[in-house]
C-alpha cells in the first residue's frame, strides 16, 4: 500500500487498518502500522485519534523498541491531542535515568515537536534545570537532539534558560578543541558539526552574554572557527566546516562583538562572495545581507560592490536573487546612482522570473536616493520603456504623482515624455505615462517646436490604434486636456478631437464611452472646460506604494532580511525627498484639503501664527491681530477660511474630520473647560477621542485613539465586579515607536493594574497590554490613561479616558411584575429612593430612549408601568463594596414636553443610587456621539472628571462658530 | 525555525529529501517520487503539488549551481545522487550547509546498510529506507549523528523481524507437521 502512495496515487483506503496494526503484540506488524499510519495520516486526521491509546500503552510500556516506535510516530506527526494525552509520559522518558540513550534522544524530539505544535499544552515550566542537567549528558546523540529542544525553548522564553548559558559555551568549547569526542561522531574529521551548528543557534536566543568569562571563553572559540577554516579540497567536510563558519558569524552579527571582529567577519565574506563553489557564494551575498542590519558595517561592504554587480550576471538565479537583495539593501544616497543604472542595464538582460522584482527594487531604490527629482524621472521612464511588461501599475502612478506634485519637475517631464513619443516603438506603458503627463503639462512647453498643442496630439494620436482600453480611455481625457489648454481654441484641432469623441462614443468599453460622451458635452460648454479639467489637484502624500508593495512581499516570504530592516529605517529619509510638509510636524490634514496651493502658504504669510497655533496642537488661530490670511489665499482654498468675530473665536475649518477635532475647541475653550491640559502635541488624532470614548461606553471593543502614527485599540470582557481591558497599540509606521509610556490613574473607586509596556513598539507590530480592573464602590469618576510615546522628534502626549465606567458593572435583568413592586416599595423615601426633575433633556423618543437605556445595560421592561409614556429600567450592579445589588429606574415622560422628565432610582445603596442618578442624567443631557454642547449643566454634571483634553464640538457647532461662542458665554 | 516539518520521500531517478523545515524527498531524474516523509501536516492534495512544483523547479537546475532554491518562503536543499535527487525543505533563516550534510550523512548510511546503495536498492526496500530515516531525523531535527550507532539500531530492528518470522515460519511447520 506504501508503494503505491510513493507512487503518487491517493490512498484512501486500508487507514483503518493501519492504526489497527499499531496495537498489534508483534513487532513487525507494529512497525508496519506505524511506518503506513506516520506516512499515510497527517497530524489533523480523525484516525489518528483512534491510536492514540495504543501509542500511549506502548510508550508507557516496558518494551523499549515499542517506545522507539511509538515516540518516532508522535514525534513525527503528532498534533495537539496527542500533545494533551501524551507530553507528560513524554517528559518522563526523557529525564529518567533508567531509560538507555537511544529512548531519551527520541523523547526529546518528541517532546520538542509537540511543544513546537502546541505552545500552550505542553507544560515546560520549571524545565530549566532538567535542560541543565540533560546538557551535561555525555552521550553524543541525547545532546544533539536536547540541543534542538533547548533551541526551540529558548527560542520561545530565554529568561527561564540563562542556567544553560554557560554549558553550551562549554559544550563548545569542547568540540572546538576536539577533547573527549567519539571518533564515530566526527565527521570529515570535524566534531560533530550539527551540534556546534545547534549550540551556536541557541546562544543566539539569548539577548547577550553578560557573563566576563564566558564572554572570553566564547569569544576565543568563534576566532578560533573564523581563523581555522580554510577550503579544502574535500566538498564534504568544506560544507560541515562552513556550515559551522556561517553559524559562527551568525553567532557574532547577534553579538554584536567588537569592531575588530566585525570587520574580520566581513573580510570573510568578501573573499566567500568571490570563491567558485556557488554554495559559499550564495550564502556569502545572504549573510552580508543580514549583516547589514546589524551595525555600521555597511562602508566595508560597499568596497565589495563590483563584485556583488557581477553575481548579478551569476548563471544561478538563486545567488541573482541574493545579489538583488544585496543591493537593494546596501543602496544608499551615495552610491544609488551606479547601483540603479547598474540594475537598469542588467533588466535588459534579466531573465522574466526576476524582472518584476527588478524593476520594482530600481523604482524603489530611485525614488528613495534620487540626488534630484529629474533624474527619477528619467530612470522611471527608462524602466517603463525598457521592462514594459513587468512594471506594475503602481510604479507609473508613482511617478505621475511626484510630477503632479513637484512643479519644477513638470516642464521636465513634459518634455522627456514628449522624447520617448518620438521613439519607433514603445511600450504601452509609456504611451500611458506619456500621454498623461503631456496632457498635463504640455502646454508649459508650447513655445517649443514641435510641441505646438497639434504637434503633440498628433503625435499621441497615432498611438491610439495600437493600444487597449485602458490606454484609449487615458487618450482620450488627454485630448480634452490639450483642447482645454489650446488658448486660442484652434477649430481645426477642435473639429478633429469632436470627432474621435463621437467616434467613440458608440464604444462598447462603458469607461471609454462615458468619457467620450462627457468630454464632448464638456467642450462644447466653453470657457466652463477649463474650470472642469483644471490641472490635477496634487496627490496627498502618502507613503509610497511601492515601498509598501515591497513590504507586502516582504511579508509575505516571512522574511526577516536586512532589507525589509533598512526599508522600514530609510522610510523617513525617503520623505526628505517627497515631503512637502514644513518640518515642525504639520498635520496631514493639510494635504487632505483638495486645493492646489495648500494650506502650507499660510506658513508663508503667517509665520508666527501659524507656529503659535501649531503649539496649541490646534490650528485655531489665536493671533490678536484680525487673523486673516492674505486674502489672495482664500480665492485658492476650495474651503473657505471661517475667520470672524473676536479673537479666540477663529477657526479654520476643514473638510476632513480631523479637522472637525483639531479646529473645535479654540484656546479659550480648551482653557476653560481643560486648564492643565499641556498641548504638546503637534500630532493631530484621527477621528473624534470623546465620540470613540462614547462609542466605547456601549460596547467592548473598539478603537480609543488613532493618530497618523498609532492606533490604541480596546477590547474589554467584564465579569460582576471585575473587568479585563487590554489595549492594543499597535504602530502604524515602519519605524519604531520609542519611548512609549502608559500610566493608569485611577478613581479611587477603582483597582487598576496595567501590565508592563514596552518602551519601544517595533514598526508595524502591535503591542498588547492586559488591564486587569476591580470596581471597590459605585462611582462615576473615569478611570484616564495618561499615555505618551516619541516619535522621531515628536512627543506626542495624550490623556485618554477609558471606558471603564459604570454601566460596566451592570448585569441587565428582567424583572417580572411581581418581583418589581414589592422591591420598589420596600426601598423607600431618601437615601435609598430618590427622585429628580431633569430638564434640558436632549429630544428624543421613547423608543431612543429605551434602547439607549439598553445599551448602557439598564434592562427596559416594558409594560410594568401601566403609563405607555414611562419606562422601567433594571439592572444588577456590581462592586467589591456592595457585592450584587438590584437597581430599578422609574422615567417619567411628558409627551407634551419632551426636554424634562421625572426619573426615579432606586437601589439598596445609597451612594449607588445617588451616582446611578447622576450618570443617567448626563447621559440623557449630553448627546454621546455629537457636540457636547458646552452648556453649563454638562460642565456641572461631570465635576469629577479629570482634567483632559476635553474635546470637541461637533461639526455642527463649528461651522457656527457664533453659536459656540455663545455657549462659552 | 518555524516548525513544519514534513517529510517525503520518493525516488524514481532522484531524490529529493527535506528536513529541517517540512518534508524531505528524494526523486528520480524523470522526477518519480521514491520516498517522501513530511514533518507538517500538508493534505494528499498540497502535496501532489508541492512535488510537482518543486520537481520543476530542481529538475531543471544545471549541474553547477548551488544545492539551494528559495520556493515560497522556504529554502529547498538539494543534493544530486547519481539519478537520485534528495531534497529538503528548510526554513529562512536555517543553515542551509548543516542540511546539505544531513543529506549526505543519511546517503552515506544508506550506503554502509545497503553495500554501495543504488535507486534499486530503494525501490525494494523503501520501508528500510523510511526506518533509517528514522532513526536520523524526528520533527525534522537531527537525532543521531552517529553512523555507528544508527547501524546498530537499524541491525537490532532487523533481527527483531527476522526472529519473529522464524518463530511464524516454525509455528507454521509445527501446525502443519501436527495436522498431517
Amino acid at each position: 500500500m506504501l508503494y503505491i502512495y510513493m507512487l503518487g496515487y491517493d490512498v484512501d483506503f486500508g487507514h483503518m487498518e493501519a492504526v489497527s496494526l499499531i496495537s498489534a503484540p508483534k513487532y513487525p506488524e507494529k512497525q508496519v502500522g506505524y511506518i503506513v499510519t506516520s506516512c499515510l495520516l497527517n497530524e489533523n486526521h480523525d484516525f489518528l485519534r483512534l491510536a492514540i491509546n495504543a501509542v500511549r500503552n506502548d510508550i508507557i510500556g516496558r518494551n523499549e523498541t515499542f517506545q522507539c516506535l511509538a515516540l518516532t510516530l508522535v514525534g513525527n506527526i503528532g498534533g495537539r491531542d496527542f500533545a494533551e494525552s501524551l507530553a507528560l509520559d513524554v517528559q518522563k522518558l526523557l529525564i529518567s535515568s533508567s531509560c538507555r540513550p537511544l529512548v531519551r534522544k527520541k523523547a526529546a524530539l518528541c517532546l520538542l515537536r509537540l511543544f513546537r505544535k502546541n505552545p500552550d499544552v505542553v507544560n515546560v515550566d520549571g524545565w530549566s534545570d532538567r535542560m541543565a542537567q540533560l546538557l551535561d549528558e555525555r552521550d553524543l546523540g541525547v545532546l544533539t537532539s536536547s540541543m534542538s529542544l533547548l533551541v526551540a525553548l529558548v527560542s520561545n522564553d530565554h529568561d527561564s534558560y540563562w542556567s544553560c548559558l554557560p554549558k553550551c559555551v562549554k559544550i563548545l568549547e569542547r568540540l572546538a578543541r576536539n577533547q573527549d569526542v567519539p571518533q564515530e561522531y566526527t565527521y570529515y574529521g570535524i566534531p560533530s558539526p550539527w551540534l556546534q551548528v545547534k549550540t551556536m543557534r541557541a546562544l543566539q536566543y539569548f539577548p547577550t552574554i553578560e557573563d566576563p568569562n564566558t564572554r572570553r571563553s566564547l569569544f576565543e572559540v568563534l576566532q578560533r572557527i573564523l581563523m581555522g577554516t580554510d577550503v579544502v579540497k574535500n566538498v564534504n567536510k568544506n560544507n560541515a566546516s562552513h556550515a559551522v563558519l556561517f553559524e559562527a558569524l551568525a553567532l557574532v552579527m547577534h553579538l554584536d562583538a567588537e569592531k575588530e571582529m566585525m570587520s574580520q567577519c566581513v573580510a570573510l565574506l568578501g573573499k566567500f562572495i568571490a570563491v567558485r563553489e556557488p554554495n559559499i557564494r550564495y550564502l556569502g551575498l545572504e549573510n552580508m545581507s543580514r549583516m547589514l542590519m546589524v551595525t555600521d558595517v555597511l562602508d566595508i561592504i560597499k568596497r565589495h560592490q563590483a563584485q556583488i554587480i557581477t553575481s548579478l550576471k551569476d548563471p544561478d538565479i538563486s545567488i541573482r536573487r541574493r545579489a538583488l537583495d544585496l543591493l537593494y539593501g546596501m543602496c544608499d544616497v551615495s552610491n544609488a546612482k551606479d547601483i540603479v543604472e547598474e540594475l537598469l542595464q542588467y533588466l535588459s538582460t534579466a531573465d522574466f522570473a526576476m524582472r518584476e522584482e527588478l524593476a520594482l527594487k530600481a523604482a524603489i531604490l530611485a525614488e528613495k536616493f534620487a540626488p534630484d527629482l529629474s533624474w527619477y524621472v528619467d530612470v522611471i521612464l527608462q524602466l517603463i520603456d525598457k521592462a514594459g511588461d513587468f512594471v506594475s501599475d503602481d510604479i507609473w502612478f508613482r511617478v505621475v504623482q511626484f510630477v503632479t506634485n513637484n512643479e519644477d519637475l513638470q516642464p521636465y517631464a513634459a518634455v522627456k515624455a514628449r522624447e520617448y513619443l518620438d521613439k519607433p516603438a514603445i511600450h504601452e506603458t509609456v504611451v500611458k505615462v506619456s500621454a498623461y503627463i503631456l496632457g498635463e503639462y504640455s502646454h508649459l512647453l508650447a513655445r517649443r517646436p514641435g510641441c505646438s498643442p497639434k504637434e503633440i496630439f498628433s503625435i499621441i494620436h497615432e498611438k491610439l490604434p495600437t493600444v487597449s482600453t485602458s490606454t484609449i480611455a487615458i487618450l482620450l481625457s488627454t485630448y480634452a486636456k490639450i483642447l482645454m489648454h489650446t488658448q486660442p481654441p484652434d477649430l481645426e484641432l477642435q473639429n478633429q478631437i469632436w470627432a474621435i469623441f463621437s467616434k467613440y462614443e458608440g464604444c462598447i468599453d462603458v469607461e471609454i464611452q462615458q468619457r467620450a460622451v462627457e468630454y464632448f458635452a464638456l467642450s462644447r460648454k466653453g470657457a466652463a472646460l477649463s474650470d472642469i479639467l483644471a490641472e490635477m489637484p496634487k496627490f496627498p502624500e502618502r507613503q509610497s506604494a511601492l515601498i509598501k508593495k515591497a513590504e507586502d512581499t516582504e511579508a509575505d516570504a516571512a522574511e526577516q532580511s536586512a532589507i525589509k530592516l533598512r526599508a522600514q529605517q530609510q522610510t523617513s529619509n525617503a520623505l526628505v525627498v517627497t515631503d512637502q510638509r514644513p518640518a515642525n510636524g504639520t498635520p496631514p490634514v493639510t494635504q487632505l484639503s483638495l486645493v492646489k496651493m495648500p494650506s502650507m502658504s499660510n506658513v508663508d504669510h503667517n509665520p508666527a501664527e501659524q507656529g503659535v497655533s501649531q503649539a496649541n496642537g490646534t490650528l485655531s488661530v489665536v493671533d490678536p491681530q484680525p487673523s486673516r490670511p492674505s486674502d489672495d489665499n482664500i480665492g485658492d482654498l476650495l474651503v473657505p477660511l471661517a475667520i470672524e468675530g473676536p479673537p479666540g473665536s477663529a477657526t479654520l475649518s476643514g473638510h476632513s474630520p480631523v479637522f472637525g477635532f483639531g479646529g473645535a475647541p479654540n484656546a479659550e475653550d480648551a482653557l476653560a473647560i481643560a486648564p492643565v491640559e499641556e498641548q504638546i502635541n503637534t500630532v493631530q488624532p484621527i477621528g473624534n477621542i470623546a465620540e470613540r470614548f462614547h462609542a466605547l461606553c456601549l460596547k467592548d471593543s473598539g478603537v480609543l485613539y488613532e493618530d497618523p502614527y498609532i492606533q490604541i485599540g480596546i477590547k474589554a470582557e467584564w465579569r460582576v465586579h471585575q473587568g479585563r481591558l487590554v489595549l492594543f497599540l499597535g504602530n502604524k509606521n515602519t519605524a519604531p515607536l520609542v519611548s512609549v509610556q502608559a500610566l493608569i490613574l485611577p478613581p479611587s473607586h477603582l483597582k487598576m493594574e496595567l501590565s508592563l509596556v514596552p518602551e519601544t513598539i517595533p514598526p508595524r507590530a502591535q503591542v498588547q497590554c492586559p488591564l486587569e480592573v476591580v470596581n471597590l464602590r459605585p462611582s462615576r469618576d473615569v478611570a484616564v490613561l495618561d499615555f505618551s510615546y516619541k516619535f522621531g522628534t515628536n512627543v506626542v502626549n495624550v490623556k485618554l479616558r477609558l471606558p471603564a465606567i459604570l454601566n460596566k458593572f451592570f448585569q441587565p435583568i428582567t424583572v417580572s411584575a411581581e418581583e418589581f413592586f414589592p422591591q420598589w416599595r420596600s426601598l423607600s423615601g431618601p437615601p435609598l429612593k430618590l427622585q429628580e426633575v431633569v430638564r434640558g433633556v436632549r429630544s428624543m423618543s421613547l423608543v431612543e430612549m429605551a434602547n439607549l437605556f439598553n445599551s448602557f445595560r439598564l434592562m427596559v421592561c416594558p409594560g410594568l408601568d401601566p403609563n405607555t409614556n414611562n419606562l422601567i429600567a433594571s439592572t444588577t450592579f456590581y462592586s467589591e463594596s456592595t457585592r450584587a445589588m438590584l437597581c430599578l429606574v422609574r422615567i417619567e415622560t411628558d409627551p407634551a414636553d419632551r426636554t424634562q422628565l421625572r426619573m426615579t432610582v432606586a437601589s439598596g445603596d445609597p451612594t449607588l443610587t445617588f451616582e446611578l442618578k447622576e450618570f443617567i442624567k448626563e447621559q440623557l443631557i449630553s448627546i454621546p456621539t455629537a457636540s457636547r454642547a458646552p452648556s453649563p449643566v454638562s460642565l456641572q454634571a461631570q465635576p469629577a472628571e479629570p482634567p483632559q483634553p476635553l474635546p470637541t464640538s461637533s461639526p455642527a457647532a463649528l461651522s457656527d462658530p457664533g453659536a459656540m461662542l455663545a455657549g462659552l458665554l | 525555525m518555524q516548525e513544519d516539518h514534513l517529510d517525503s520521500v520518493a525516488i524514481v531517478k532522484c531524490i529529493v529529501d527535506d528536513l529541517h523545515s517540512s518534508f524531505a524527498y528524494w526523486l528520480s531524474r524523470q522526477g518519480k517520487v521514491r520516498l517522501t516523509k513530511w514533518y507538517s501536516p500538508y493534505s494528499q492534495k498540497e502535496r501532489t503539488k508541492v512535488i510537482r512544483e518543486l520537481s520543476g523547479l530542481i529538475l531543471t537546475r544545471g549541474p553547477k549551481l548551488c544545492n539551494f532554491v528559495e520556493w515560497r518562503g522556504f529554502k529547498v536543499v538539494y543534493k544530486r545522487y547519481a539519478s537520485l535527487y534528495f531534497c529538503m525543505c528548510i526554513d529562512q533563516d536555517d543553515n542551509e550547509l548543516e542540511v546539505l550534510e544531513i543529506i549526505h550523512h543519511f546517503v552515506e548510511i544508506l550506503d554502509r546498510y545497503f553495500g554501495s546503495v543504488c535507486e534499486l536498492d530503494l525501490i525494494f526496500n523503501f520501508h528500510k529506507a523510511y526506518y533509517i530515516l528514522d532513526e536520523l531525523l524526528i520533527a525534522g531535527e537531527l537525532q543521531e549523528t552517529s553512523k555507528k550507532t544508527v547501524a546498530r539500531l537499524i541491525a537490532a530492528q532487523d533481527s527483531l523481524v527476522e526472529t519473529a518470522k522464524e518463530q511464524a515460519s516454525s509455528l507454521s511447520t509445527m501446525i502443519a507437521q501436527a495436522t498431517k
